[in-house]
């Protein structure tokens, strides 16, 4: 067999066809029929256990019994009222361990109240009409500052707008949405993060910048001086590296603009993916790029973890959807050495490791290496350096209500970490830091 | 195996299950694939005097809850629109072939001694085993004079009863209408008056829904609705209780009744023969899922009879109407609380809640801080709300606590009209 002079790494390994249904909806919509039906399983628990487990308490027993009464105005005002990216997170929430993980219906190995599909299918019908459910209070004539638009700076964007501030986003790329946009696998959203964002902005009353950068062309001190209030949701914009050599060869990149490149890319079929594909780490990244280059053709994609299955960020739902979709999940090993030729990566070197006396692992003296064309590193993002406020753990410093060390910045989301960095958490987060920051502008009521 | 075969007013029929008078007998057809299926007896669809009565487009309207498309069922249909000698001639022609069904045949003419004299002889000559006089349609004949007009003055109920007694020899069944009062009335009337058995019941007043767009009932008719006759599940428990009130009055105990009234299986069937019906009547059920269903209830009576080791009908019909009761007499000494199996409880909170707000807030929903849900029995007064709203089966049971004893209401001290103490 001739081996290419480089990686093989090629666009247009699937037809256009195939490549259309590959990336279509992963889980199409309930229609109304299905809905009442799942609807109708719904116990209406009082102060029910998975309300209880969403980041943002939407109050869940209660958007389902309005959809059984084809009360869908209500259902999605219950829904976003508490969660203003309410459709997205019904997409992409790891469900499985909030609330449909908490529903009681699991006991006895019954299967939970399908919660949520029922949020995407009251919540649907608001950004297709455009009908919008808020309503900004009059002009406060103050303005604040939102540095990201993801989902923890739009959340807070829109609360602060609902009281009648003016708020101006500040967004490094080209588009708004931040990991919605960028870093969630294509079919879980398809066609739909830049309608939500649209139907947010409805609101009234928020200018979105793109290509303003912090520390590029955007200075923190500007922001602290010409606004009221700063709102930093950065995110996570840099990834940890493996430190190992030949992680510089062609072939080897970070897992995370990859996906990015994927869901940035108009034609699939003009989206490269390499033959045989090594994802390194065991997060949602990694699952989502392993399985996106599955459905993108490759033809091994293999992940590698160095712990076991239940120390996997990836779900244990996430894992076994990889799995039917034929990547190769292998756990307890650790990548000693990328090695390539003429600059091209061939192979990846691992040893299997086992779990140490504290739980971490270590190396055993087995060695394996796999093949690769492609290698995906996702071990984790942290934050760009940012200059000013305080930081903790790598990430930055926030009080109860989100209130940096610096006076008037704010920030939330992945920056500043702590319980679990998914979309409903980002979003919580910036609805508290909005309800601070609305407080601290000590606007008068009316 | 048991033996279901039922002999109800000298009727003979291999099993207790008629399809009632309705839709599904309105015509040779159907009959017969009804009597292919298994099915005991009919009651043919109501025949009137010609010329035949004309009905309208939209007939039935429905009742949903949750997945259970039909959990009541209205209609507004009038009785059989076909001419009086083609339904006598499918009804003489039916039962010369099905010579072991049982063949009633339904009728309703105006409430005067000539029409009912005219009618009879024409039904007796198709060889049918009996008549039933419906004095129970809500809708529409009762516009007329017919229907639940009649069945409403018990006196009426009683002439024409008398009426078909003198002019036929045909054993005769008073279906009855349970838009009254007191259903004792038309019925001892109906006996009064010589009928040999009373069925029951025929279907309630209703409007199903409202359509909120139209702003008008449903079945809506070109823009309007009008009141229907509601039947199904929704209504068994009424008709339950007017069949029990029949079976337990002392001057009727003992009589034959029919029972109709949302029986969709054996074990609804079993339930009004237990309050004294010896053969019941069934129609939405299968105009919902068509004459099969009747292979189950024949089956299911008879394992459950086997089972409980009665060998023939009579072995349990009206074996519940002692156990009827005043409330009077209820057994005040009586006490039970409600018990949580924690290994089953899934922690919806549901009885929790249905306590704390609507009744005796008997229900804990915390323990040491933790979700957890518990019986206080001082406050638990054994109502049973808990239970029927937990969503597990056999989670929530009712357990007895009392020493023993009886005590009821006539004797008790709050009771200004107590008796003495014997």
């Amino acid at each position: 067999m001739t081996r290419l002079a480089h990686a093989d790494i090629q666009a247009g390994r699937l037809s256009s066809e195939q490549l259309a249904q590959n990336f279509a909806d992963i889980a199409p919509p309930l229609d109304r029929q299905q809905a009442l039906l799942a609807a109708q399983r719904c116990f209406y628990c009082y102060e029910a256990p998975c309300t209880v487990a969403c980041p943002t308490g939407i109050d869940i027993p209660s958007f389902i019994k309005r959809i059984s009464s084809d009360n869908l105005k209500g259902a999605a005002t219950d829904i976003l009222s508490a969660n203003i990216l309410g459709g997205a997170c019904a997409r992409v929430c790891p469900t499985e361990i909030l609330c449909e993980g908490s529903c009681v219906r699991n006991k006895d190995d019954d299967k939970p109240v399908q919660i949520g599909a029922l949020q995407r299918y009251a919540t649907d019908w608001v950004y297709a009409s455009g009908t919008q459910l808020f309503e900004r209070a009059a002009a406060t004539g103050r303005r604040v500052a939102v540095v990201g638009a993801g989902p923890a700076g739009l959340a807070c964007a829109h609360a602060l707008a609902r009281h009648g501030h003016e708020i101006v986003i500040f967004e490094a790329l080209e588009r708004s949405g931040g990991l919605n946009e960028y870093g969630i696998a294509a079919y879980k959203v398809p066609g739909f993060v830049q309608a939500e964002i649209d139907w947010l902005l409805g609101i009234g009353g928020i200018r979105i910048e793109h290509g303003r950068e912090l520390g590029r062309n955007l200075a923190l001190v500007e922001l602290q001086r010409d606004f009221d209030a700063v709102f930093l949701g950065l995110g996570l914009g840099a990834v940890n590296a493996l430190g190992l050599p030949g992680e510089h060869l062609e072939g080897v990149r970070n897992a995370v603009d990859f996906i990015a490149e994927l869901r940035q890319c108009a034609d699939l079929s003009r989206m490269p993916v390499g033959r045989r594909v090594v994802v390194i780490g065991g997060g949602n990244t990694a699952i989502d790029a392993a399985i996106q280059s599955r459905r993108l053709g490759a033809e091994e994609v293999t992940m590698v973890y160095r712990r076991g299955p239940e120390t996997m960020g990836a779900t244990v739902v996430e894992q076994a959807f990889a799995r039917d979709e034929g990547v190769r999940i292998v756990h307890w090993a650790r990548p000693l050495a990328i090695n390539g030729e003429n600059g091209v990566v061939e192979e990846v070197q691992f040893a299997y490791t086992k779990p140490g006396p504290d739980g971490r692992p270590l190396d055993t003296r087995e060695v394996f290496t796999l093949a690769a064309d492609s290698v995906l590193k996702a071990i984790g993002q942290v934050l760009d350096p940012v200059e000013g406020p305080a930081l903790k753990g790598g990430r930055i410093a926030v009080d109860a209500e989100f209130r940096t060390s610096l006076p008037k910045v704010w920030a939330g989301g992945d920056c500043v970490g702590g319980k679990v960095d998914l979309t409903v958490q980002s979003v919580e987060d910036g609805k508290r830091a909005a309800a601070s920051i609305h407080s601290s502008l000590n606007v008068s009521a009316g | 195996m048991a033996d279901i075969s039922s002999n109800f007013i000298g009727v003979r029929s291999p099993n207790p299950f008629w399809l009632a008078s309705a839709p599904p007998t309105d015509k040779a057809y159907n009959v017969i694939r009804a009597f292919e299926a298994g099915w005991g007896g009919v009651v043919w669809k109501t025949l009137g005097l010609d010329p035949p009565v004309v009905n309208v487009s939209s007939r039935y309207g429905a009742v949903r809850l949750g997945e259970r498309r039909i959990a009541g069922l209205n209609n507004i249909e009038l009785i059989s629109d076909r001419p009086l000698q083609v339904n006598l001639d499918e009804i003489r022609r039916v039962k010369r072939d099905w010579p072991d069904r049982a063949m009633v045949v339904s009728l309703m003419v105006p409430c005067d001694e000539l029409s009912w004299k005219t009618i009879l002889p024409m039904v007796e000559d198709t060889g049918a085993d009996a008549v039933e006089l419906n004095f129970g349609c809500p809708h529409g004949m009762s516009e007329r004079g017919m229907g639940s007009a009649v069945g409403q003055v018990p006196e009426y109920v009683g002439m024409v009863a008398a009426w078909v007694k003198q002019h036929s020899k045909l054993p005769c069944i008073v279906k009855l209408t349970p838009n009254i009062t007191d259903i004792r009335h038309p019925a001892r009337a109906a006996f009064k008056g010589g009928a040999d058995a009373v069925s029951l019941i025929n279907t309630i007043n209703s409007i199903t829904t409202v359509d909120l767009d139209l702003m008008a009932p449903t079945p809506t008719v070109d823009g309007k609705g009008t009141h229907g006759g509601y039947c199904g599940p929704a209504v068994r428990p009424i008709a339950l209780n007017m069949v029990a009130e029949i079976a337990r009055d002392a001057g009727m105990r003992g009589k034959p009744i029919s029972g109709i009234g949302g029986i969709g299986n054996w074990r609804d069937a079993a339930e009004f023969m237990a309050l004294g019906c010896g053969t019941v009547q069934v129609c939405t059920a299968a105009m919902h899922y068509g004459f099969r269903i009747v292979d189950d209830m024949i089956d299911g009576l008879k394992n459950w009879m086997d089972s409980k080791g009665y060998r023939r009908l009579d072995d349990f019909v009206g074996k519940a109407v002692p156990n009827v009761t005043d409330w009077q007499f209820l057994n005040m000494a009586y006490d039970i609380k409600a018990r949580i199996d924690q290994d089953k409880c899934v922690q919806c909170g549901l009885c929790h809640i249905a306590c704390e707000d609507t009744s005796h807030q008997a229900i804990t929903k915390q323990k040491d801080g933790v979700r957890h849900f518990e019986v206080i029995d001082e406050e638990c007064v054994g109502c049973n709300l808990c239970m029927h709203v937990c969503p597990v089966d056999g989670c929530i049971t009712m357990e007895r606590v009392d020493a023993g004893g009886y005590r009821n209401w006539t004797t008790h001290p709050n009771n200004p009209m107590r008796k003495a103490e014997a």
